[in-house]
């Protein structure tokens, strides 16, 4: 504990102003039925009311179940997918009605990593084209003289042998793979790269390197990350903030140490309760919360609070009003009418 | 996971054969592609008991969803062989029975759950037939008496409103739904081993949890054997009593999880162990394992871990190692798991 209230101390609020600020962001997919004359029925509310800041170098984790929404969150910032509704201000402009030319200099700046290193790469394209094909979409960023040189400088930053810049994306294992698509994230200097599940697919042994290269680049750059994982270890491992997500909503944001250490939302305590600790001895004292039944549909939501059908400590108000997230004297927001912190991990000092 | 299982329960089972339930040994499976020989598991040997829940841990490609394969006998033949190796279930060898026999073993008495319970499970009939069939073929019930069947497994493996639900199909139910279901098939006929191959992996963490429970609980009940095959070293750590680590196709470190976990004899689970993030600490860099898993149709000589091994030595590039017994029920694949043993920090790669 002493350890950790160190670390708090030597990471303070992230000072200045935030580089990405999402205000009520709202995402609906359409339900449609019939063929030819489509009807929309319903829809499915993947992301609803979300709301975060990024500050510049800094890490925000965003976790959560599938289905919650964090990966359609992503593709709303880079404008994969249109937004509903909502802001996403980007240096004091709002991302969702930029036009096409302004579009193409935010996706200069802001990159994406994918899951897949399998279906992410083109497997017809050497990984010296795939990486400085970034360069003939933006001009001017390298000229065309320098590919080659500015390709191996990327394949070295990455860890990967410079001289392979002839060899197709079969050849490469999954780690080196998803090196790849991280040395093509940064082609571009970006200023924030988001991180779909970068390290899901990867071996236990391999997910390591990824991980520390990740961390590496962002010092060497000064990159802020949005790191998107369902794994709690690994985001707790390389983020300085987390958020948490259910049913397309955040229901707790905070510093690391604040969510995991200080959980007071009965969704992120069940979460963090249900991740195995690798380590045999913490079997008898370790707490549970079983959580019973499945998550809702995100297309019919429960009313209120959306976690309220499998919460033990929902109440008559829970399905009236949705609780706000803000901070109810935890120290961080929780969007909780009955917040209460409760220890769930026993930290060890690492 | 054996503390609540051992006891009464397992005694009623009546035990008319010598050793243990499954002895596995020197097993060897290799498959003959039209690129080379993919040699996928070298040599391995386990034992489990009933009650008990032995864990193989190993990353892709170590072999570890093979060698469950061919204990239920479903590797595909051609390209997959068996080429040396006893698979002795109550003593008997099952890679000698004759088809006919293995059959009646097969999902009787072993049965097998997969990690994806979608492509596990038939589209086009409701899970209650799926689950019935088994009493159909293998008890030769009515379609009636099926049925009702079915109905109590769903009810055994808690799938809310089983009478209700009996009729639906596999795309209604969740993922979580689904594993319960297979798991439902695999306990129908009261089966003395569970081989269960990843079976949490393509579920969310909070559905995990419950699986693993369920799974716990009915080895309480019946007193089944588990060979539980991950890649999760949480998870291990949580439900297992023993451990095998696979890598490269041989089990490299085995022994109890506490004394495994506690301190790792063998330089590759000593990389894992130090590779995974912890969610109890935010922890320093992380130690990763140099390299990537060797390709199967070439398999380092000596010790198979020695490329990317921070040990490794000259004897280690010529040598293969043993399993030599590090003490009453341990064992590791390593010719300086002294050095292991003894090393305080995991040395860097």
């Amino acid at each position: 504990m002493v350890d950790a209230t160190a670390e708090v101390a030597e990471q303070p609020t992230p000072a200045g102003e935030p580089i990405l600020s999402v205000r009520n962001l709202v995402k609906h997919f359409p339900l449609t039925q019939g063929i030819l004359f489509k009807k929309q029925v319903g829809a499915v509310q993947a992301v609803s009311d979300v709301s975060f800041d990024l500050y510049p170098g800094e890490t925000l984790g965003l976790v959560g179940e599938s289905g919650c929404g964090k990966s359609t969150t992503a593709k709303l910032l880079l404008r994969l997918e249109t937004a509903t509704s909502g802001q996403a201000m980007y240096k004091g402009r709002d991302i969702f009605t930029m036009n096409k030319k302004e579009l193409r200099a935010l996706r200069r700046n802001i990159q994406i990593v994918f899951q897949d290193p399998y279906a992410s790469l083109n497997p017809r394209m050497t990984v010296g084209d795939i990486i400085s094909e970034p360069w003939d979409i933006h001009p001017g960023v390298v000229p065309k003289k320098e590919h080659g040189k500015k390709v191996k400088e990327l394949l070295e930053v990455v860890g990967l042998d410079p001289g392979h810049t002839n060899r197709y994306p079969h050849q490469f294992s999954g780690g080196q793979r998803q090196r790849i698509g991280v040395a093509r994230a940064l082609a571009l200097n970006p200023e924030i790269i988001i991180l779909d599940e970068p390290v899901s697919a990867l071996d236990v042994s391999v997910q390591a390197q990824v991980v520390n290269l990740l961390e590496k680049l962002q010092n060497e750059f000064g990159l802020a990350y949005i790191f998107i994982a369902h794994d709690l270890s690994v985001v707790r491992h390389i983020s300085d903030r987390v958020a948490v997500m259910y049913l397309g909503k955040i229901v707790e944001i905070g510093r690391q140490q604040e969510v995991y250490e200080k959980p007071s939302m009965p969704y992120t305590q069940a979460l963090l309760s249900a991740v195995p600790v690798p380590d045999p001895r913490a079997r008898e004292n370790k707490k549970r919360i079983m959580l019973q039944g499945d998550v809702p549909s995100p297309a019919n939501p429960p009313s209120g609070c959306r976690f309220r059908t499998r919460c033990w400590k929902a109440e008559d108000i829970c399905a009236e009003e949705t609780p706000a997230l803000i901070d109810r004297g935890q120290g961080h927001p929780s969007a909780c009418h009955f917040a209460e912190i409760e220890e769930i991990v026993a930290t060890e000092s690492a | 996971m054996s503390d609540r299982a051992t006891g009464v329960i397992h005694e009623t089972r009546t035990r008319d054969y010598e050793g243990h339930l499954l002895e596995v040994e020197d097993l060897q499976v290799e498959f003959r592609t039209p690129y080379g020989v993919v040699n996928a598991v070298n040599g391995i040997s386990y034992t489990l008991d009933p009650g008990e829940t032995l864990a193989i841990l190993g990353e892709s490609g170590s072999g570890k969803s093979v060698s469950a394969q061919a204990i239920m006998g479903i590797i595909d033949s051609p390209p997959g062989f068996v080429t040396n190796g006893s698979i002795r279930y109550k003593g008997r060898d099952l890679l000698k029975l004759p088809e006919s026999e293995k059959r009646a073993v097969r999902g009787r008495e072993i049965a097998m759950i997969f990690q994806d319970a979608l492509t596990a499970l038939n589209p086009v009939f409701t899970v209650g037939f799926q689950i019935g069939e088994m009493f159909r073929v293998h008890r030769g019930a009515s379609r009636q008496e099926a049925k009702q069947k079915a109905i109590e497994l769903m009810d055994r493996v808690r799938i809310p409103s089983a009478k209700e639900r009996v009729g639906d199909y596999p795309h209604q139910f969740s993922g979580g739904m689904r594993q319960r279901v297979m798991i439902a098939m695999a306990l129908s006929l009261d089966p003395d081993i569970l081989i269960a191959d990843e079976p949490t992996t393509a579920l969310d963490v909070t559905v995990q949890a419950q699986i693993m429970e369920l799974l716990d609980d009915l080895q309480s009940e019946t007193g089944m054997g588990l060979i539980l095959i991950t890649h999760d070293l949480g998870v291990v750590a949580d439900v297992s009593d023993r451990l095998a680590v696979m890598y490269a196709g041989k089990i490299v470190e085995t022994g109890s999880v506490y004394d495994v976990y506690g301190n790792p004899a063998h330089p590759y689970t000593e990389g894992l162990m130090a590779s995974i993030p912890r969610i109890n600490q935010k922890g320093e860099d992380l130690s990763p394992i140099r390299g990537a898993p060797p390709n199967l149709m070439r398999i380092p000589p000596g010790c198979p871990f020695h490329p990317r091994c921070p040990y490794a030595r000259q004897r280690c590039t010529e040598e293969v190692p043993p399993l030599y017994e590090v003490s009453a029920d341990r064992r590791s694949a390593c010719h300086y798991w002294e050095e292991v043993i003894s090393s305080k920090e995991p040395q860097r790669g």
